[in-house]
């Protein structure tokens, strides 16, 4: 079994503030983070897909589809965007790292199938990197 | 789900024991035991396990997680010499591994009150070597 790797990049920014707090529980909770006009980040992410070797091509993950798939899926969407205003599932959940990890694992696990759909390689895990210092790591089996 | 948060201090060591001989420090750790020591970057990298919180979508609040790494960490391990000044490297070689193992002992307590898991310590020595850390397993003792 090979793990394959592949780090993509887009930048986006966001703001942290939840309905369900006041605005001083929001300041204290997050922050900076929580600046009323938001701020940006360079997300580096890293997707993790994991099966055994095809023999004929000598490749566990054919990395141009892969490609395809994120870039549908993630860059596409997401790229110098507002997080808050311009993707549907932030209207209504806070674009932390933690959230936007689930998002990105789950656009790609539900797509998936639509680029690979034999049995191998499967979707193992994302990696978003916010800042160099903040990283926030989630598998695929841990999205339903 | 994970979250990673890194810092970095700068100290420096030698690692040699006093259990060993002359020649045999020598032997084991080579040129990094000249008595004088010499320095690293260290770079850390410590992981949480937990799940975002349903109000926050936080696991953790990072600027907290920060303060306790400064605290446990940087401050007492920054611009020091590790074997004369910051304990128990008097004792212990200060070796990744070692230190590794006792950034977790500092840690582990410091994150009990939190509800989440440490998962573990990456200690990197120089760009080119690291530990990874997961705390004392039934097979390790």
């Amino acid at each position: 079994m090979f793990h394959v790797t592949r780090r993509y990049r887009f930048a986006a920014s966001h703001r942290l503030d939840t309905a369900a707090l006041s605005a001083e529980e929001n300041r204290r909770v997050y922050g900076k983070c929580n600046n009323p006009y938001g701020h940006g980040h360079n997300y580096v992410v890293e997707v993790s897909a994991r099966g055994p070797l095809e023999e004929a091509s000598g490749a566990a993950v054919d990395t141009r589809l892969l490609d395809r798939l994120v870039a549908r899926e993630m860059l596409e969407p997401l790229e110098d965007s507002n997080l808050n205003t311009d993707v549907p599932a932030f209207q209504t959940v806070v674009p932390t790292s933690e959230n936007l990890a689930i998002e990105i694992c789950r656009r790609l696990k539900s797509n998936w199938h639509t680029a690979f759909p034999g049995e191998w390689p499967r979707l193992e895990k994302i990696r978003i990197a916010e800042t160099e210092r903040n990283i926030f790591e989630i598998r695929a089996d841990e999205i339903e | 789900m994970f979250i990673t948060r890194k810092v970095e201090f700068s100290a420096s060591h030698v690692c040699r024991s006093p259990r060993l001989s002359e020649e045999e420090n020598r032997a084991r750790f080579g040129k990094a035991a000249n008595p004088h020591g010499h320095g690293h970057n260290y770079v850390l990298e410590v992981t949480l396990e937990g799940a975002p919180d349903a109000v926050t979508g936080m696991v953790f609040d990072l600027k907290e997680l920060k303060e306790i790494l400064n605290r446990e960490v940087v401050e007492p391990y920054d611009h020091r010499f590790l074997n004369r000044e910051v304990p128990p490297f008097d004792r212990i070689v200060p070796t990744p591994e070692n230190i590794a193992r006792e950034i977790w002992r500092r840690l582990e307590p410091a994150m009990a009150g939190s509800g989440q898991r440490l998962h573990a310590v990456r200690l990197y020595e120089t760009p080119d070597l690291y530990v990874d850390y997961f705390g004392e397993s039934p097979c390790s003792t």
